[in-house]
């Protein structure tokens, strides 16, 4: 399998990554190159085997489900980048 | 007594108790050498001035019943400390200072430790060299223009350069014990779930770990000590009753069944690290240590498992930098235009590679093929090591398959760069613990480790043998401090 120009730039969008053509092009060679090692999988069957999906042979903890009032707004509005003490400031979204 | 910055953690801690030396002098005695290191790059944002404050702090009213009395410590600028910058290496995050503290960082300065700056890493841990860091390569102080590994190479090679006593790291596919290994240092991955991952910027949530990085296996177990705790704030933090590692450790392992992997013995491997690896063998025998041949088939499937993985997890953890809350962002015309400039300016290029990689892994039809059959695949590497400890209580490999490259030999080659990874990946696929000690040199007199991979919770276990080996083999580093400057 070779993974296409016109490939490269559908990542990229859904990766909200802007390539121009330039890089898009080496991103393909660089793809392909990884993904011929990773088709290496391909050898096994794995077809009775069932997906690992937590390292740690444990369930996850339930916490009592309690408000916390900690007043951290300003703490996580202090790295904002558009500085506002009350919300976190985008480019214009709703016409 | 010796210079002070060449002391191990534990002659410091006893030249403290004593009061043979205060915490300002030993603190002063590494940032005075960390002043004449600037070539090595180690430090992206130093803490100095506040580290002297908290060192006259610490000897006006001293503690010295804590694990690290008034110490002085560098770590990793993957792990959030409250007020000071913590970057990740990358430029998307040059401004960013947390308000909030690591669990794994709290831990050190609750046992009297002081934070002398942060170090440099791979951009989001993703690295074997460190070249990827947005604030340039560290050099390596066994040699000039040699990586001193990665991800964790800032620490790495603070430690070989006497820049901090102890520090720790994250390791994903290898980044605490590759470094160590390049470098001659210890380097510790615990078992997952030991140390908390809360507060540390996240690469990939399955296979992240913090751990140790020291000059010794002693200094290891006591740093292992403090910083491995159940936390709450990390849902995978497992509760189990933790060792007094350092007070436990004994070089006493006769009877130990120690498992050799036939798979290790990869192609084109230097004929020192097979030596380096039948010295090791000769060794644990004779410390009465009982050798035993086994086999983890899936070996070769570990690192295309990885680089599936991996960049899935990455790919969806990294989703959260879009210039909205916090680091950089570059404007745009609307808001899809800003999330894709900030992104494209804010990443480099290998961030870029693997979110790339995951975002098509996990893209409609392709989850199948690639993200699903990867997580079969690490099912059986899991089983491999599963059968393997029903016969065995530890396994002994090399920790790399080659000793520390020159800077940029390996940059314009993705695979030729993960590769370096074949031997550390697999342990953390499988969530277990795995040491990396010094345990040679190869004909460029550059260091080379062997690794000890344990059971899960079983870290006491591989530092008692990593000890014990550390004994025998009486590696010494011999560093040239080649990069003082006056």
């Amino acid at each position: 399998m070779s993974i296409d120009l016109k490939t490269v730039k559908h990542i990229s969008k859904l990766a909200r990554i802007s390539v121009d053509d330039e890089k898009a092009n080496k991103l393909k060679g660089d793809l392909n190159n990884i993904f011929e090692f990773i088709e290496k999988l391909n050898e096994l069957n794995t077809d009775n085997v069932q997906a690992l999906t937590s390292i740690a042979e444990t369930t996850l903890r339930f916490r009592k489900d309690e408000i916390k009032s900690e007043n951290i707004r300003e703490k996580i509005l202090k790295n904002s980048p558009e500085e506002n003490k009350d919300f976190f400031v985008v480019p214009k979204v709703v016409e | 007594m010796s210079d002070i910055t060449s002391q191990s953690l534990f002659e410091l801690k006893s030249n403290i108790k004593e009061k043979k030396l205060s915490s300002e002098e030993i603190t002063k005695a590494f940032i005075n050498r960390a002043e004449k290191s600037k070539k090595l790059n180690v430090y992206v944002t130093d803490n100095f001035e506040k580290a002297i404050d908290q060192s006259k702090k610490f000897d006006s009213n001293p503690n010295l019943d804590f694990k690290l009395p008034g110490i002085p410590i560098a770590v990793k600028d993957l792990f959030c400390t409250n007020g000071v910058r913590t970057t990740a290496g990358s430029k998307i995050l040059n401004n960013f200072v947390p308000t909030y503290e690591s669990t794994v960082t709290q831990n050190l300065w609750s046992q009297g430790a002081i934070l002398l700056g942060k170090l440099n890493c791979d951009e989001f841990a993703m690295g074997s060299s460190n070249e990827t860091s947005f604030f340039g390569n560290v050099q390596n102080p066994v040699g000039e223009n040699l990586v001193p590994g990665g991800s964790s190479g800032g620490s790495s090679a603070a430690v070989a350069a006497n820049l901090t006593p102890v520090t720790i790291g994250t390791d994903t596919g290898g980044s605490i014990r590759q470094p160590a290994s390049f470098t001659g240092t210890v380097g510790l991955k615990p078992t997952y779930g030991s140390c908390s991952r809360y507060g540390i910027v996240a690469f990939a949530s399955s296979l992240d770990q913090a751990g140790p990085m020291t000059k010794n296996v002693r200094d290891c177990s006591m740093l292992l000590e403090v910083i491995s705790s159940f936390d709450q704030k990390d849902s995978t933090s497992i509760d189990y009753k933790r060792n007094s590692y350092s007070k436990e450790l004994s070089k006493d392992i006769k009877g130990k069944k120690i498992g050799i992997p036939k798979e290790y013995r990869v192609d084109n491997m230097p004929d020192e690290i097979e030596q380096l690896w039948k010295n090791g063998i000769l060794y644990a025998k004779d410390c009465g240590a009982e050798i035993i041949d086994i086999s983890l088939p899936h070996t070769n499937y570990a690192l295309p498992t990885y680089y599936i993985v991996a960049p899935a997890e990455a790919s969806s953890n990294l989703a959260r930098y879009d210039g909205v809350k916090y680091g950089f962002r570059s404007p745009g015309q609307n808001l899809i235009e800003m999330y894709e400039k900030t992104r494209s300016e804010g990443f480099g290029d290998e961030v870029k590679r693997r979110i790339m990689i995951g975002t098509y892994v996990l893209s409609s039809g392709y989850y199948d093929a690639y993200y699903l059959k990867a997580q079969k695949v690490r099912q059986l590497i899991k089983k491999d090591f599963d059968d393997a400890f029903s016969k065995v209580d530890a396994i002994l490999t090399p920790s790399t398959p080659s000793s520390a490259f020159k800077i940029g030999e390996k940059t314009n080659d993705p695979v030729s760069m993960y590769l370096n990874d074949i031997f550390t990946v697999p342990i953390n696929l499988a969530g277990l613990p795995g040491i990396s000690i010094p345990a040679g040199k190869d004909k460029n007199n550059y260091p080379l480790g062997l690794q000890v991979i344990g059971k899960p919770f079983d870290e006491q276990n591989i530092l008692n043998i990593s000890y014990a080996l550390e004994d025998k083999i009486n590696f010494k580093n011999d560093i040239s401090d080649w990069w003082l400057s006056e």
